[in-house]
């Protein structure tokens, strides 16, 4: 297999992975956020813990899950709860990072899966919140993976499904959410992206190999924040790769190839 | 009692019904007997993926108070949860998923609402029943969510005795604040087994029987849904639902062949592949094909 030609996906799998840490724990949404969590687990955080808003906690994932709630979320795993047991982990705060996927993201890192449209007579009708609010609501830093498309970063969502910073700086608190959680970073296939911390808006971190600022700002559908020095995400590694494409998905059922 | 028993006796037309679980540990025998039995107007709590899916296209579902609903998972969006949305066929109220754990808990309790600190600042918020007050003790904006006590919940379990003490394998999701919370609780199981050897570990029952009004063997009775321990997602006859449902044509062919076609589960099973099909989603489960991904066993 050819390690030196990667995806722009696959880009975005590995350098999501990357910001989860050792010996902290995640919450893992559906799609590419499983992948990244057990590439993590794989190559610089053994001990990340996985849980699952269905109840698994600490599941060494043999095969991919293919939803949140199969079996494959608590194999081997320290315990098999239930949901109330592990989101209420995250309300007392003992859950570091979540892990979410979105159809629409806007600055402040709100996301929309319920509707693209008018809520009454949507043009597309999404699964809801399922667990995202509440991983959203409770985490202390949560990560966004989606692909950077104007359509998908807009200016305003169609709706609020999953808090971010709302309408900016102090707003969760406002609403009564706890205090210090919230966004954290946004993958994409094109960049890396975080939050200004004055102003809560999106902020550009790095760029992709090959991909410029410009085709960042072109593909986003807001004003982005970006500081005096946009760094190069490293690529992905040979062994990164490798982990990827022949242990987590063989099939290739997320990352289609 | 059968399957067409408990659902002709507990589950009626404008029923407010949960069923357990998503995606796995479904009582899917009894999903497909309320479609034969063309019960009307039911509520449904908290959504579901093919399960879902199969009530709503069979015209069962007049309201849902979801919390995921209309997708599955990996596999897509749900062809029939859009129509019947634009088509206005059903009233949907939005919850995140913890929040309808918890108005179950709070059901399970026997108190009216309970405070969670999800949901607040969205329109998922603004869609729901949820509200927000002002905590008596510190001052700080909680959200409040009602409780939730179903008419009928149905789950299904690995195993049982006759009186309907039951057992899960794995994670229990909701289905244990279901049960407490819901009026009428009909267990289906992959095994029913002796009272002896559930009183030999009674720290293994998660529902008593005291809950319990009606319980049926149903082996495989997931299917196609997960059944950790047991056997896998069927993803053939997930994705032919997908293609299928497309179209009202392809919902009427696939319902004609799968549960107006057959008189009963087991006929079912049959129509899907029989004991070959179950087999090799058993070895799937239990990572023993080959085929599998097992090399990424940590």
């Amino acid at each position: 297999m050819n390690y030196e030609k990667y995806r722009p996906v696959e880009m975005m799998v590995v350098a999501a992975s990357r910001i989860l840490e050792d010996k902290k724990s995640v919450f893992v949404g559906t799609g590419l956020p499983m992948i990244a969590a057990i590439l993590a687990q794989k190559t610089h955080a053994q001990r990340l813990l996985l849980m699952f808003e269905a109840g698994g906690v600490g599941a060494r994932v043999p095969t991919l899950p293919l939803g949140v709630g199969d079996s494959r979320t608590f194999y081997r795993a320290t315990m098999a709860g239930s949901m109330c047991d592990v989101v209420e982990a995250s309300q007392t705060g003992f859950v570091d990072f979540g892990f979410l996927g979105g159809a629409q993201i806007d600055k402040y890192g709100n996301l929309n899966a319920t509707c693209i449209g008018e809520y009454d007579s949507p043009k597309v009708t999404l699964p809801g919140s399922g667990g995202g609010n509440d991983i959203g609501s409770l985490c202390w830093r949560t990560i966004i993976t989606t692909m950077h498309e104007k359509r998908r970063f807009v200016e305003k969502l169609d709706f609020v499904t999953t808090p971010g910073y709302l309408t900016g700086p102090g707003a969760r608190e406002e609403a009564g959410l706890p205090k210090g959680t919230g966004p954290y970073r946004v993958v994409t296939d094109l960049a890396v992206l975080g939050y200004d911390e004055m102003t809560k808006r999106m902020m550009l971190i790095s760029v992709h190999p090959e991909v410029t600022v410009q085709q960042v700002v072109d593909n986003t559908g807001f004003q982005l924040v970006i500081p005096r020095t946009v760094r190069v995400t490293d690529p992905p590694t040979s062994e990164e790769l490798r982990i990827m494409r022949e242990e987590i998905d063989p099939k290739g059922i997320y990352i289609s190839r | 009692m059968t399957i067409k028993e408990a659902v002709g006796k507990f589950v009626r037309d404008g029923s407010y019904i949960f069923f357990g679980f998503f995606g796995a540990r479904v009582p899917m025998a009894i999903v497909y007997e309320i479609v034969r039995q063309r019960k009307k107007n039911l509520d449904v709590g908290r959504g579901g993926l093919y399960d879902l899916d199969i009530l709503i296209a069979s015209g069962c579902v007049k309201r849902l108070d979801r919390g995921y609903g209309g997708g599955f998972e990996v596999l897509g969006l749900s062809p029939v949860f859009r129509r019947a949305v634009s088509n206005r066929e059903i009233k949907v109220v939005e919850w995140s998923n913890t929040a309808f754990a918890w108005r179950l808990k709070a059901g399970a309790m026997g108190i009216p609402f309970i405070p969670i600190r999800t949901m607040m600042g969205t329109d998922t918020f603004r869609h729901s029943a949820a509200r927000l007050v002002k905590c008596p003790y510190t001052g700080v904006k909680l959200c409040i969510v009602p409780a939730c006590n179903p008419d009928v919940a149905m789950i299904h379990v690995n195993r049982c005795d006759p009186y309907g003490n039951a057992q899960i394998d794995g994670i229990t999701v909701y289905d244990i604040e279901a049960a407490r919370a819901s009026r009428r609780v009909i267990i289906t199981a992959e095994r029913i087994v002796d009272e002896d050897s559930i009183r030999r570990e009674p720290w293994r029952t998660c529902i008593p029987h005291f809950y319990v009004d009606a319980v049926v063997e149903v082996p495989w009775g997931s299917h196609p849904s997960n059944m950790p321990g047991e056997y896998y997602i069927d993803e053939e006859i997930f994705n032919e639902w997908i293609a299928q449902s497309k179209t009202r044509e392809g919902v009427e062919a696939f319902l004609n062949r799968y549960v107006f076609g057959v008189e009963d589960f087991d006929g079912y099973l049959e129509a899907v592949g029989g004991l070959r099909k179950l087999k090799r989603l058993r070895d799937i489960e239990l990572l023993r094909n080959a085929k599998t991904n097992t090399r990424c066993s940590a």
